[in-house]
């Protein structure tokens, strides 16, 4: 490592931040502009994601060849392997935030409407959960657990295995089984998502269980909502290493990205344990 | 793989204004982090300025409530987000390569997009101002329910505050990995310079709640614009949710704001004492234990909304903790001064005053933290004064202090010393003249956010605007100084202050564009002790097992 420490690849100016804050500006103030009605703003919603895509691409796409070329010394892939865990971090504490606001309802907002205290306001409001709270007329069916739910529980368990195998595939220099492996869990991840999509579909046509469905509506799409966009992108990252794995990148001692995206799906995967126990079953 | 390679676009930078929009060079980027910090705080300070000639006498004179509402919004948002924010981060850009003996941020490219995210941000908040009804006008803190009931520059201030984090959450990542993985050989630990550790810790403190504050408005625009009930009763939710998701990144982002400044003073006193740090591990750890508190007290801002007694007393309790740690610190920079050879150029000036008024703040820290005096004090002018007295007194001062103590080194010319003092002095005295007399309008019960007010409180209104208004006046002479300093002056020597220590100053004044590429140049300069630990720190004590892999 002695002489790699040395070199430290610093990246000439680049074009793609500011590219991505265009892409920002774009997608929020179209998304403002299109949830007021302002003529325009779907375009500019679409005109901000395209140029996310662009940068998406571009930034990425020069990363990976700087790699390819062999810039990047073990204090580099160091560098990534801290950026990648305190990512990950953040996008934990992101879920906290649902989470509290679940225990929270459940423990503390909803007993307190149902309380001696709150009769006078809401009377005759019984509390437990589900619920859509005391002032909202529309009836719901809450969603069982031992559906849909526990079989994409199962699916994506499993597909935290079949990546971990790909893993041990490319550790061995075995790249058959590590693309088999990574396809194998693009399609559990495929068929989680597609299981997902009719849940909601069923939520919505059959069980009168919206968004607007009180707080219990409320938690359920936002955690499983975002759980879902996480396996989106997760899928997208594996998606990319698959088509590196083809394209003969990797090697066995060298393949950070590959284990960061792998990092990525088990923490999704970690994230929908704690939603199937405290959204779906409890 | 060679043993050296310069960075692709050789040594200098490119021209133009193209250099510095897609620079990927710390200080470059340290650069436009405080230039837009300095740009956005005469933004807010001309609002500041607003709200004082509006309350320089009671009745309606200059705008009316809407307005004033959202200038005392736009005044708090800008000035947490697009001033000691991006200030701090501007230092930590600059200063931490370069005090690590680091050839640049871990990831510079990222760094770049975390500075270009801000002005994004900042155009949507002040843009919000000219669309109809206006900017936001719930205060900082966007409690619902009267968030929830504004028209279209609120869902702009939701998207603001995203890009924000984001930025903010990219930029912290790059400075923790930095921190972890590009030091020095020989730089162990616990010999990182204070500005280093507390950024450290900041960091991880900003990519913990970052996030949440993200969950919280995310969870303001669903119910705003998708139907959602998080925060209405009606549907099974609570406001105070919103509060509690709130101050939980509230809270700790009060520490953000003010460790760097913690990093700096302590950086600042040691050089104009020319003494030592004193007690270097336990600032470290009473910086750590406070960033470990800070999670478990947010809801003394919530003493008014009905909490059970039980959590009351502990969050009191909790609140009262952190006077430990931060009276540790207190002592440590007393007792750095005691028997120094102290002189007192500008920021040795600014760090002193620091130490004497942010401890003001932290006693009326104090006095808030007590739940029956608060319900007492909640919403009035005594909050407005104590955290004016931390955030003006404590994290300005320190920036203040900063900027004249790097200046030479950023410029590679001495300030104007006298302009320096005369910015001190006037800034000294007005503040004080601006929001002591707000402690006593808090105690008699005036409320905070409102544009009129009763007869009684005239006089100290009066008095509070006129310091007001020298103090925003006397602003203008940091700028004067500022472009003086960069247009000329006597040459500043590499190490510009005698009692300096420190990597950064064994580097030419201004700095080389590129520094440190190759680490064994720090590590020459890191054979004698370095100053902060009280004796000779020894070898690699406090390096743990999990931290960067060896260079060597
Ligand atoms: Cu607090």
């Amino acid at each position: 490592m002695s002489a790699q420490g040395h070199g430290y690849y610093l990246p000439a100016p680049s074009h793609w931040p500011i590219v991505g804050s265009g892409a920002l500006l774009g997608l929020a103030l179209g998304a403002t502009l299109l949830i007021h009605g302002v003529a325009g703003g779907g375009w500019l919603l679409a005109a901000g994601a395209a140029l996310l895509v662009w940068m998406l691409f571009g930034w990425f796409g020069t990363v990976i060849r700087e790699n390819e070329r062999g810039l990047f010394n073990l204090r580099v892939d160091a560098s990534y392997r801290w950026g990648m865990g305190w990512f990950i971090f953040s996008e934990v504490m992101f879920f906290a935030a649902f989470f509290g606001a679940l225990f929270y309802t459940r423990t503390i907002s909803v007993p307190d409407l149902a309380s001696a205290d709150q009769q006078l306001l809401w009377p005759g409001y019984a509390g437990g959960w589900p619920t859509s709270g005391p002032g909202l007329e529309d009836p719901f069916t809450p969603m069982a657990a031992w559906g849909i739910p526990a079989l994409n529980t199962l699916i994506l368990l499993s597909s935290g295995a079949t990546v971990t195998w790909a893993h041990w595939g490319l550790k061995r220099g075995r790249r058959r089984q590590l693309i088999l492996g990574l396809a194998l869990t693009l399609a559990l991840g495929a068929a989680f998502l597609g299981l997902q999509a009719y849940e909601y579909r069923h939520a919505y046509s059959e069980l009168g269980l919206t968004l607007g469905a009180g707080v219990y509506g409320a938690t359920f799409f936002m955690l499983t909502g975002f759980h879902g966009l996480h396996v989106t992108v997760g899928a997208i990252l594996l998606a990319v290493m698959l088509a590196r794995a083809l394209a003969g990148h990797f090697t066995p001692e060298r393949h950070f990205a590959f284990e960061a995206a792998s990092w990525y799906w088990h923490f999704v995967d970690v994230v929908w344990l704690g939603l199937f126990v405290f959204v779906y079953w409890l | 793989m060679q043993a050296t390679h310069a960075p692709e676009h050789g040594h200098g930078p490119p021209g133009g204004l193209m250099r510095w929009v897609t620079t990927t060079n710390h200080k470059d980027i340290g650069t436009l982090y405080l230039w837009f910090a300095g740009v956005m705080f005469f933004v807010a300070g001309s609002m500041a300025m607003l709200i004082r000639a509006e309350l320089f006498q009671p009745g309606l004179q200059l705008v009316q409530p809407e307005v004033f509402n959202q200038l005392t919004t736009l005044h708090g948002l800008i000035m947490i987000f697009g001033v000691i924010m991006p200030a701090f981060t501007g230092f930590a850009n600059w200063q931490v390569p370069l005090m690590i003996g680091a050839p640049d941020m871990a990831f510079p490219r990222m760094n770049n997009w975390s500075f270009w995210l801000l002005p994004v941000a900042a155009a949507f908040l002040v843009g919000s101002t000219l669309l109809p009804g206006g900017a936001v006008a719930g205060g900082w803190t966007m409690y619902p329910p009267l968030f929830i009931q504004g028209g279209i520059s609120y869902d702009l201030t939701i998207f603001a505050v995203h890009i924000m984090g984001a930025s903010s959450i990219m930029g912290a990542i790059n400075i923790i990995t930095t921190i972890l993985n590009m030091r020095a050989p020989g730089m162990g630990m616990m010999k990182l310079p204070l500005f280093v550790w507390t950024w450290l810790i900041t960091a991880f403190l900003l990519i913990a709640v970052m996030p949440v504050l993200a969950g919280a408005v995310t969870m303001l625009l669903t119910d705003r614009n998708f139907g959602t009930h998080f925060f209405d009763a009606a549907g099974g939710g609570d406001p105070v949710l919103f509060q509690h998701v709130f101050w939980f990144f509230g809270h700790p982002e009060v520490y953000i704001l003010i460790l760097p400044a913690f990093g700096i003073i302590s950086t600042i006193l040691p050089t104009f004492a020319r003494k030592p740090l004193f007690g270097y591990a336990s600032m470290v750890y009473a910086t750590a234990s406070i960033a470990i508190l800070s999670f478990l007290v947010w809801a003394h801002h919530m003493f008014t909304v009905g909490l059970p007694a039980g959590a009351q007393l502990f969050f009191m309790y909790a609140t009262m903790l952190i006077a430990v740690p931060t009276g540790v610190k207190v002592f440590n920079w007393v007792a750095t001064l005691w028997r120094g050879s102290m002189t007192f150029e500008t920021p040795m000036l600014f760090a002193v005053a620091f130490v004497c008024l942010f401890t003001i703040g932290g006693f009326s820290g104090l006095v808030l933290a007590m739940a029956p005096v608060d319900i007492q004090l909640h919403d009035t002018y005594y909050v407005v004064a104590h955290f004016h007295y931390v955030l003006v007194s404590g994290a300005l001062f320190s920036i203040y202090a900063g900027v004249y103590y790097w200046l030479p080194k950023w410029t590679g010319h001495m300030y104007d010393e006298r302009l320096g003092r005369w910015h001190f002095w006037l800034s000294a005295i007005s503040f004080n003249v601006l929001f002591f007399p707000q402690h006593f309008l808090g105690l008699a019960g005036m409320p905070r956010r409102i544009p009129d007010y009763a007869l009684q409180f005239a006089d100290f209104n009066r008095i509070s605007s006129i310091g007001g208004f020298v103090f925003g006046a006397s602003q203008i002479l940091l700028l004067i100084v500022i472009v003086k300093c960069i247009r000329g002056g006597a040459r500043a020597e590499a190490r510009a202050w005698e009692g300096a220590q420190g990597l950064e100053w064994t580097v030419p004044s201004p700095a080389p564009y590129h520094t440190f590429l190759e680490p064994d140049v720090a590590e020459r300069h890191l054979s004698p002790p370095l100053p902060q630990a009280g004796g000779p720190p020894s070898g690699d004590e406090g390096r743990g097992e999990g931290y960067a892999p060896e260079l060597r």
